[in-house]
């Protein structure tokens, strides 16, 4: 299967036969490069969710690959948002693995934000508060994507051990960490 | 100017009170910090908590020295503008992070030769008198290696798990 949208976000589809139009016509956009105007309506909802600083730079610096979705971005410092113009952009507090409350808001507040989205894809760079959207977008069937911080060069985040199973895509910035069962390696992003 | 930046996250009063020590022997340097909840009170640097995104980018793009902890935000943000970068490891057992990851990070940047690398105050006075006025390196792409991209842009558009064929 080539497609994954979940045609219910679309309220003007109502049987079979538009399906296959509106399906015919999301090929077609699909397969233009950098898809466009005409399939803006219909793009895929990716939502994208990086903690400040580092892991937020590196989100930045991969998000031309989500080029023709609908992009929200999510992190904890709001003057992010004049990085992102033109997109989507949401705040949520900042928080670590290691404060359990911290966590906990972190978590109820990506709930909330997964729960409107509605995402078709859910990818971070980490930490926390990509570990819990990635875990949430699940439950609502969105494919998602793991991309360990760079930082990491002698072993996997904390964060980015754990949501191994959770992550269709699991990667790694660093070769000599990858495995075969993954994490995997596909470059960096520098 | 130098900019010095240590993140928002934690306190970084080792590196912050080294570079205050050594703007004092020569009062005529600018010296400007981002320095997080560091508690030490600087005599020589004009220092704040916090920059906004844009903030933070104009001091990097300004800056003729960068003086950092290992953090990837700053250290790929000065590659980004092929600004030589100095960075001070944080340290766990000086309460400075929660584990001794950025030690790894700094080596293995400072082995490629991105990043000079000073694990204390001596080192880092030691690479500060290095510097040559003009110093710059090849600013390194805006965006992540070609095979990332592909890789991440196939998932997005296909729909199926990369690896599953």
């Amino acid at each position: 299967m080539i497609l994954n949208f979940k045609c219910d976000y679309n309220p003007d589809i109502s049987n079979s036969d538009d399906l296959n139009v509106e399906m015919a016509h999301l090929l077609s956009a699909q397969s233009a490069a950098g898809s466009g105007a005409n399939s803006r309506r219909r793009a895929p909802k990716l939502l994208a969710v990086a903690s400040g600083g580092g892991h937020w730079v590196q989100l930045l610096r991969v998000a031309s690959a989500f080029q023709g979705c609908d992009v929200t971005y999510v992190s904890t410092h709001a003057s992010y948002r004049s990085q992102v113009q033109g997109h989507k952009f949401l705040t949520v507090s900042d928080s670590s693995l290691s404060t359990k409350l911290g966590l906990i808001r972190t978590a109820i507040q990506l709930a909330a934000i997964v729960w409107t989205e509605r995402p078709d894809i859910v990818v971070s760079t980490g930490a926390a508060p990509g570990y819990f959207a990635l875990r949430l977008g699940r439950l609502f069937k969105a494919r998602t994507i793991w991309l360990d911080s760079i930082a990491n060069v002698e072993k996997l985040s904390l964060s980015g051990a754990k949501i191994g199973r959770h992550a269709d895509l699991w990667l790694t910035q660093w070769p000599h960490l990858a495995k075969p069962e993954g994490p995997h390696y596909e470059g960096s992003v520098i | 100017m130098i900019f010095v930046t240590v993140g928002t996250q934690m306190h970084f009063d080792r590196l912050i009170s080294a570079v205050d020590e050594w703007a004092g022997t020569d009062t005529s340097r600018t010296v400007v910090a981002q320095a997080g909840p560091s508690t030490y009170r600087p005599k020589f640097i004009k220092s704040v908590p916090f920059m906004s995104a844009q903030d933070f980018r104009d001091h990097m793009h300004q800056a003729r020295v960068i003086v950092s902890h290992a953090g990837m935000g700053s250290i790929i943000t000065a590659l980004e503008f092929g600004k030589r970068i100095i960075v001070m490891p944080r340290r766990a057992d000086q309460g400075e992070h929660r584990n001794d990851h950025q030690i790894a990070t700094a080596k293995y940047f400072g082995s490629q030769g991105h990043v000079l690398v000073a694990s204390d105050k001596e080192e880092l006075f030691q690479k500060l008198s290095q510097f040559r006025s003009g110093d710059t390196v090849e600013p390194i792409s805006s965006t992540a290696s070609p095979a990332l991209i592909s890789t991440l842009r196939k998932f997005v558009e296909s729909g199926s798990e990369p690896r599953s064929r």
